[in-house]
Order: structure tokens, then C-alpha cells, then sequence
């Protein structure tokens, strides 16, 4: 990759609100490249959408969030991927990650109450036949997200002028 | 009481650092923006805060050899070699001072003595002049200026020259233009340091920010030089380590045992918390490449190009800083001075920048503004400068 792509992708990461000229000032670069290499990272699908990270906890929304880990057997001819198109498929899921260790797949679920996960758990994932066993953890406190802090402002303890 | 005669004349004399005055104001508004900050805004990398935590934890509270601890010494020596090609043997030509501020002051103490001229390049750091004076010799500023891009050029250096001439002081990268030497630029001075048998202190304590294709070359580095030069160099610009106060000067066994004299009797040794700290900034960098030194580097490039791009916008003419974090733009359209453009500028938009007459004379017309500041803030403050530019043009 490009070191422009991946200097590009540094800053969208931290802002996506940057216009692209700016960015262009800051990367060196012309406007109609940076707009180019975000066109092409966009169809590669290398940035797949730009959106905010949002402390939900800090709003009126109710909103219960569980992880589960999920023993399946793999399909034949499809290996895992098959099984993880089944389950992701389903509104509840948010995330669904192959992994190694113990069990095979981990499977993010996001409902309204304590109730619908377990429902969901229940009703629509250990019925799939392919599922062998879940494990279901509720998080009850998130304090990190993709490298943002949740709880601490900035903080800048510099004095506001020095030599 | 008066306290006239209980006081150091020669001190007195000395005027207040042209800073202090906008630190003044700049501290009571809450909602002014600073450029104004001469340290990173990066907090120092977690690991190398853990390191020290983990020091203080085992109890590691005590004094250090007054040199440093031999491990930093050590460290500091490859490092110097691998990055700038310079060699310094770790248990007799290097010491460990408590910032590169103590290092500028313990080098002219050691060397100058009473009349010696120390030729200070200027713009420059508030520190070199005073200090100079403080040991008891006579600064003499040498004027670099926009259209040589802030480099010292040998006519320049020659110009300055008296029979009582002895050190030169190198700034580079420079501390307020953003101004570097090259080594053909270097060459050049070393020449005339060979010529009039000069000593030369070669602040280096910005060489890891240098940009764009502009690699440092270390003073020390060139032929002939290294038996001339002290070079000073330390972690807080790197390293973003500006509250540890560790830094070091590099020379001759010769002339860094007589600087240790005045460390051991004035200072004892830098904090050994803030060397433990170095030590893993150095031993990290070293298994890393250091990745922490490139990423703030890439981060301050960037914002370099938006400031730079920014003032240029505005109808300024703005100098290219290939080094430190600082822009250096000229404000003579504004037909203000320097002061003036920036005592406006923070009472009635809210920015604070400094005045380029707080670094020299030769600084007016000019102010300093450091990028050192996230972006959303660079921003908002060049929107701001715009609206006041604008308005003072016409």
C-alpha cells in the first residue's frame, strides 16, 4: 500500500470530518489525489463507512450488550465461513470474529434489555444446527473503544506559554 | 530594606524573558487558543511512564553516579553513533545534565571566561544569551534572516568576529524559525571555525524533528569537528520527556570532565527517575526503530504543511520549517509590529502566538507560532488569525 493510502487512512481514522483540502495540505499531496486514493480505498472496500464512536451510556438509549462465544462445526467445503454468514446475518449481531483458543467464534449482540439477548441466545443462535455450545457474557462497563477513552476528557497540563 | 547592594548587578541587568509578559495574559483567558508552547502536546509514551513507575515501585529512589547511570550513558552512546555518527566513549565523554538547559549552562560555565565573546546566532532560544552573561562572557548576536532561510552563513559568522572571539553557538534545528543547516551548510561553517580556532556548542535537542527530505547531520559528524564541538541533545522534543528534565552534552573527555565538575558540586546527578525513563525511551527506540520518535514526527509533518499553508493563504510570506515545531511567518504587511500583532491578536481573537522580538532583535516583523496543538485547535486559530489579518490590512 501506498504510503499516502496509509497516511490518509491515519488521519480519517482520528477525523473524518477534515475536508479534503486540508488534508491534501497536510499529506503533500494535490486535492484530486487525495480524492482519487479515498475513492479507490473506498471501492476496495478498505474504509467501509465513517461514523463516530459514541458513548451510548450517556444517552436515554437502553441498550444491554453481551459477548458469546460460540463452538460450531465447520461446514463442508465452507469451514467457518459459512457458519459466521448464518449467525451475522441476524440484526442482533454487531460483530462476529473467527478465533483461536477454546471455542470458534465470538459473536458481539447488542439488545435492548437483559431479556432480548437471552432470547436471542436461546431462540435464534443454539438452535442454528451447526452450534454446539455458547458462553454468554454480559459487559457491563465499557471504558475503551477502537483506542478512545471513554470516561477522561483531555486533559493539556502545558503552560500556556514557554520558550 | 533594600536589597541593592546584596544584588548581582551583572544579573540584574539582564532583562526578563520577552515570554513572560504574554504568559501573563495568555493564563487568564480561558477560551484563547496557545500557539505559544514550546513543548509537545503529546503526553509521554506509556511504556516509558511505566518504566519509571515500575523504578519507583522496586524502591530505585536514590542518587546516580553524577555522570548518569552507566546503562543510560551506554545507551546514549549507541544511539548517538547509530543515529548521527557520532562516537562517544560512554564512561569519559559523555554526562547526563538535568534537561539540555542544564547542559547550556554548565558548557558556558566550564568555558567561558570573563570578556570571551560567544557568538549567538539570532533568532534563537531565549537561554543562549543570558547564559552566556551569567558566565561572565559577552554574547554577540549573528543576525540570520527569512531570505537565507535562517541559516548562519559563514560571512555572517566572519562579520561577528573579534580578537576575542572564542564559541560559536549552533541552534540547529532552530528554536523559533524551524531553520536547519544542511551539511554543505555546515561544511561551510566549519571552515571558518577551523580558520579562527573556535569552539562550537551544538544544541541538537531538536535533531529527531527534521522534515521533509532534510536529514540532520550532527556537527560532530563533520571532519575535524569533533575535537571542536559539545554537542547537547536530550529527550524532552523526541521523546515528548519536557517535565523529566534528562538530557546530555557530549565532548572531549578534556572539557566534559571540567563541566562535571560544576554537575557534581552544583546539581549531584539528573533525577535517576527521569533517566530510567530515558533509558527505556533509548532501549525501545533502539528495538523499534523508534516508532514513537516517527509517529510524532509524521504528526507534527503534517501539521507543518497546514500551518505553513495556512499563514501563505493569508497573504504572509511564510518560510518552509524543515525542522522543530515552530512557524516563523513574517507579519510586515500587517504594518504592526511584532509585539503589537500579538498583543492584539490574543486580546481581541483569542490566539496566543510570540512575539519573533522575544528571540533577538532581528526577530521583528516576524512571530513565532508553534504547531504543537491538535488540529481541530490549528484550525480554529487560523480561521482566527485570518479574520484578524484581514481586518488590520483593511
Amino acid at each position: 500500500m501506498k504510503k499516502l493510502e496509509m497516511q490518509l487512512l491515519d488521519l480519517l481514522q482520528e477525523d473524518c470530518r477534515l475536508p479534503l483540502e486540508k488534508l491534501a495540505v497536510m499529506l503533500g499531496a494535490t486535492t484530486a489525489e487525495v480524492a482519487e486514493t479515498i475513492d479507490s480505498l473506498e471501492k476496495q472496500r478498505v474504509i467501509l463507512r465513517y461514523a463516530p464512536t459514541i458513548n451510548w451510556d450517556k444517552t436515554d438509549r437502553e441498550r444491554v450488550e453481551a459477548m458469546i462465544q460460540v463452538s460450531v462445526t465447520p461446514q463442508r467445503d465452507a469451514g467457518f465461513d459459512e457458519v459466521a454468514k448464518r449467525i451475522y446475518r441476524f440484526e442482533e449481531v454487531k460483530s462476529v470474529y473467527l478465533m483461536s483458543g477454546g471455542y470458534d467464534l465470538l459473536v458481539l449482540v447488542e439488545g435492548r434489555t437483559l431479556k432480548e439477548c437471552a432470547l436471542f441466545v436461546s431462540s435464534k443462535l443454539s438452535t442454528l444446527e451447526m452450534v454446539t455450545g455458547t458462553a454468554t457474557s454480559f459487559i457491563l462497563k465499557r471504558y475503551k473503544e477502537e483506542g478512545v477513552v471513554f470516561e477522561e476528557g483531555k486533559t493539556d497540563n502545558r503552560l500556556v506559554i514557554t520558550p | 530594606m533594600t536589597y541593592e547592594k546584596f544584588i548581582n548587578p551583572a544579573i540584574a541587568a539582564v532583562p526578563p524573558s520577552g515570554i513572560r509578559r504574554f504568559f501573563d495574559i495568555a493564563a487568564t483567558m480561558k477560551d484563547a487558543i496557545s500557539l505559544g508552547v514550546g513543548e509537545p502536546d503529546f503526553v509521554t509514551p506509556y511504556h516509558i511512564r511505566n518504566a519509571a513507575i515500575n523504578s519507583l515501585l522496586d524502591g530505585e529512589t536514590q542518587y546516580t553516579g553524577n555522570r548518569g547511570m552507566p546503562e543510560l550513558l551506554e545507551e546514549i552512546s549507541w544511539y548517538l553513533e547509530h543515529r548521527y555518527q557520532t562516537k562517544y566513549d560512554p564512561a569519559t565523554e559523555i554526562m547526563v545534565t538535568v534537561g539540555a538547559s542544564e547542559a547550556i549552562d554548565v558548557a558556558l560555565r566550564a568555558l567561558v571566561s570573563p570578556g570571551d565573546e560567544v557568538l549567538v546566532p539570532e533568532p534563537s532560544y531565549v537561554s543562549y544569551s543570558p547564559s552566556v552573561i551569567f558566565a561572565t562572557g559577552t554574547p554577540v548576536g549573528v543576525v540570520t534572516t527569512a531570505e537565507t532561510e535562517f541559516r548562519l552563513t559563514p560571512e555572517a559568522i566572519e562579520a561577528a568576529i573579534t580578537p576575542r572571539t572564542k564559541f560559536l553557538i549552533l541552534p540547529y534545528p532552530n528554536n523559533p524559525t524551524g531553520g536547519v543547516m544542511g551539511r554543505e551548510d555546515l561544511l561551510k561553517i566549519a571552515a571558518v571555525v577551523e580558520k579562527h580556532d573556535l569552539l562550537v556548542i551544538s544544541d541538537e535537542i531538536y535533531a529527531e524533528l527534521s522534515y521533509g527530505d532534510h536529514q540532520h547531520v550532527s556537527f560532530a559528524a563533520l571532519p575535524g569537528m569533533w575535537q571542536r564541538t559539545i554537542t547537547l541533545n536530550g529527550f524532552s522534543k523526541a521523546f515528548a520527556m519536557t517535565g523529566w528534565r534528562v538530557g546530555y552534552a557530549c565532548g572531549p573527555r578534556e572539557i566534559i570532565s571540567v563541566m562535571l565538575k560544576i554537575h557534581q558540586y552544583g546539581i549531584m546527578c539528573a533525577p535517576r527517575m527521569g533517566q530510567v525513563a530515558a533509558l527505556e525511551a533509548l532501549r525501545s527506540g533502539r528495538l523499534t526503530d523508534y516508532e514513537d520518535v516517527r509517529k510524532m514526527r509524521e504528526s507534527y509533518d503534517r501539521r507543518r504543511r497546514l500551518m505553513v499553508e495556512g499563514f501563505r493563504a493569508m497573504g504572509l510570506e511564510c518560510f518552509e520549517p524543515r525542522g522543530a515545531f515552530y512557524v516563523f511567518p513574517g507579519i510586515q504587511p500587517t504594518g504592526l509590529t511584532s509585539e503589537d500583532f500579538c498583543n492584539r491578536l490574543l486580546l481581541e481573537h483569542k490566539v496566543a502566538c510570540v512575539p519573533g522580538t522575544a528571540f533577538g532583535a532581528c526577530g521583528e516583523g516576524h512571530i513565532r507560532c508553534s504547531y504543537a496543538t491538535g488540529i481541530d485547535k490549528l484550525n480554529i486559530a487560523l480561521e482566527r488569525m485570518e479574520a484578524f489579518v484581514r481586518q488590520v490590512r483593511g
